[in-house]
């Protein structure tokens, strides 16, 4: 313990003058005064996310126009925000997009990176600077590969159907088509997700140790084996914890698909994040109450994944 | 000994493989930034810019100055911001334990769950109210929240492998808290400030949400935006559209080779336990 967190000297004399016995120490001024140091994040947190979230339930629970919105004094609407977009035609396909999105981004993402991890984790020339290099896309504001992609993927010039071209495929409207939009979006994500759950498992491979696949090679085990029955499993609560945090980061992406399509054509790409943003920014007419609604359904879908991930990091501490 | 090497140089050529098709994008975009206009429809494209133009660059040095300071500024404030707050905030956490400590390292850990694109709507109303829309404290109060909790959780961790002697010999020669954390934690924690800094100047020059939401109608717009209004008004000169993106990924590269091994760092003490 830290000597201030002792009773003092004096408290300790008078209690032995009065015959008393010596109070248990409950209170410990040293700690509490630790708060000194947290009383500016906790402020913070409180301005910068207390109230935001504050303001967005209750922007959700009124009916707000533009002139109320900038005056006050919006009517009290109860759950009737979350009624319409609960009733919008909008709401089925953009939940079932968010899902898809989803789903296929942590699937080739998890899959690619634990492929390209397995690769790097051996040594070889070059091997740490290309582990670096592949985090770029990671790095890259997302603006930027974004606008790549959308020039990669253009109907007319970009270079995918150039490519497909040579091997005699018709040319895709990729972005400007309702068939293809999901699939773009989803292809730029994937790269974009790939370096972070490249570097997340490799850093667990790193913590398996040698002395288990020396073990394995004497049993006369080959690498398919290998990976199955010792590399897969022991690297369990990682690959938990990759794709936790890669659902809840994935069910957040707004930038790539508004940049990309804006959600479209014809809400083919729209999933609740964009929709909700849509709603509040993207018209003329600014429906900051059902955008509000959308964005507190994606707060809760974002909380039970971090739910699960709070669950999966607890668990692990406890190995 | 020589078929070992000379199967660690295939495995090279592998990696070398994975890796040009993984940046490949990335090379494309340096591609088209120094086409000429006229080879911009060509079929099959140009697969190197043998005809070079700095067009596009010259485009962004007369249109796109304002908007990298913009970002520029941005990225600093929310580096010092994000630095003061969590670097208290870490020591605290890490050295003092705090009643209620564990309650607030686990808002912390919820904060960074919540969709910028919800925050952008509640800082939207509020900032309205402050009037402060549109301006660049707000917009650097806004990205901060990007990095914050971050922060506060790489400080922390970082903090609790600084031994203990180090800091009580501080308290015992007489340093208070607040000087043992400025004299002796904070020096020693240069690393990890880097890492910090590292994370919240590239998180908050990306930023997307924030700046359209916040500060899209304000004479102070970042180059994220810079980049957008290209694209919406000016969707033939894709050269200069691709040399900003050039100019605005930068950072994120100069970053990279400077600090690789803070990257690296950053990105899985965010995720993993050790």
């Amino acid at each position: 313990m830290l000597p201030t967190t002792r009773t003092s000297p004096t408290a300790r004399g008078r209690g032995g003058a009065t015959g008393a016995p010596p109070r248990p120490r409950r209170r410990r001024p040293g700690r509490w005064s630790a708060w000194w140091f947290l009383a500016p994040v906790t402020g913070y947190l409180v301005a910068c996310y207390a109230y935001p979230l504050y303001r967005n339930v209750e922007l959700s629970l009124r009916e707000y126009t533009v002139r109320s919105f900038v005056q006050g004094g919006a009517p009290f609407a109860g759950l009737d925000n979350y009624r319409t977009v609960l009733a919008d035609p909008t709401f089925g396909p953009a939940v079932a997009h968010t899902l898809v999105f989803t789903a296929a981004s942590l699937a080739f993402q998890f899959t690619i990176g634990m492929a390209l991890a397995l690769f790097f984790q051996q040594h070889f020339p070059l091997s740490r600077t290309l582990r670096a290099l592949i985090l770029v896309p990671w790095l890259l504001p997302l603006i930027v590969s974004a606008s790549t992609w959308s020039w990669l993927l253009n109907s007319d010039s970009g270079l995918v159907n150039a490519a497909l071209g040579v091997v005699g495929v018709e040319p895709v409207n990729w972005l400007t088509s309702p068939r293809w939009s999901l699939v773009s979006v989803i292809v730029a994500n994937v790269w974009i997700g790939i370096p972070f759950n490249l570097v997340v498992l490799h850093s667990g491979l790193q913590a398996i140790p040698a002395e288990v696949y020396e073990a394995s090679a004497l049993d006369g085990a080959t690498g398919w084996q290998r990976f199955w029955s010792i590399t897969f499993p022991l690297l369990r609560p990682v690959s938990a914890v990759t794709l936790l945090l890669g659902l809840i980061y994935t069910l957040k992406v707004f930038d790539i698909i508004w940049i990309m399509t804006r959600g479209g054509p014809t809400g083919s790409s729209t999933t609740l994040a964009t929709w909700s943003y849509r709603l509040g920014f993207g018209n003329l007419l600014p429906e900051f109450g059902p955008g509000a609604a959308v964005g507190n359904l994606l707060i809760a879908a974002a909380l039970v994944a971090g739910l699960g991930y709070l669950r999966a990091q607890w668990k692990q501490g406890l190995r | 000994m020589r078929a070992a090497t000379r199967r660690s140089w295939w495995k090279t050529g592998v990696g070398l493989a994975l890796t040009g098709l993984m940046l490949f994008p990335v090379y494309w975009m340096v591609n088209v930034s120094f086409t000429r206009d006229r080879d911009m429809r060509a079929s099959p494209p140009h697969l190197f810019p043998a005809d070079g133009t700095w067009d596009g660059y010259r485009a962004v040095l007369d249109q796109q100055l304002p908007y990298l300071g913009t970002s520029f500024l941005v990225g600093l404030g929310t580096v010092a911001l994000t630095v003061a707050l969590a670097a208290p905030a870490g020591y605290a956490l890490a050295k003092l334990q705090p009643p209620g400590g564990p309650v607030l390292s686990f808002v912390l850990l919820i904060a960074q769950m919540i969709p910028g694109i919800i925050m952008a709507m509640g800082f939207y109303a509020g900032y309205l109210q402050l009037g402060v829309l549109n301006t660049l404290p707000g917009l650097i109060l806004a990205d901060s929240t990007l990095a914050v909790p971050f922060g506060v959780l790489i400080f922390t961790a970082f903090m609790s492998g600084i031994p203990d002697e180090l800091t009580q010999a501080a308290l015992v020669d007489g340093a208070g808290r607040l000087r043992t954390f400025w004299s002796v934690v904070l020096p020693v924690s240069r690393n990890s400030i880097v890492t910090v800094s590292l994370f919240a100047f590239l998180w908050s020059w990306s930023d997307f949400v924030y700046a359209s939401t916040l500060a899209g109608g304000g004479e102070h717009q970042p180059i994220t935006l810079g980049i957008y209004h290209y694209i919406g008004n000016n969707n033939q000169q894709w050269n200069a559209i691709m040399a900003t993106a050039v100019v605005a990924s930068v950072p994120a590269a100069v970053l990279l080779v400077l600090a690789q091994r803070y990257v690296s760092t950053g990105v899985t003490a965010g995720a993993v336990k050790d």
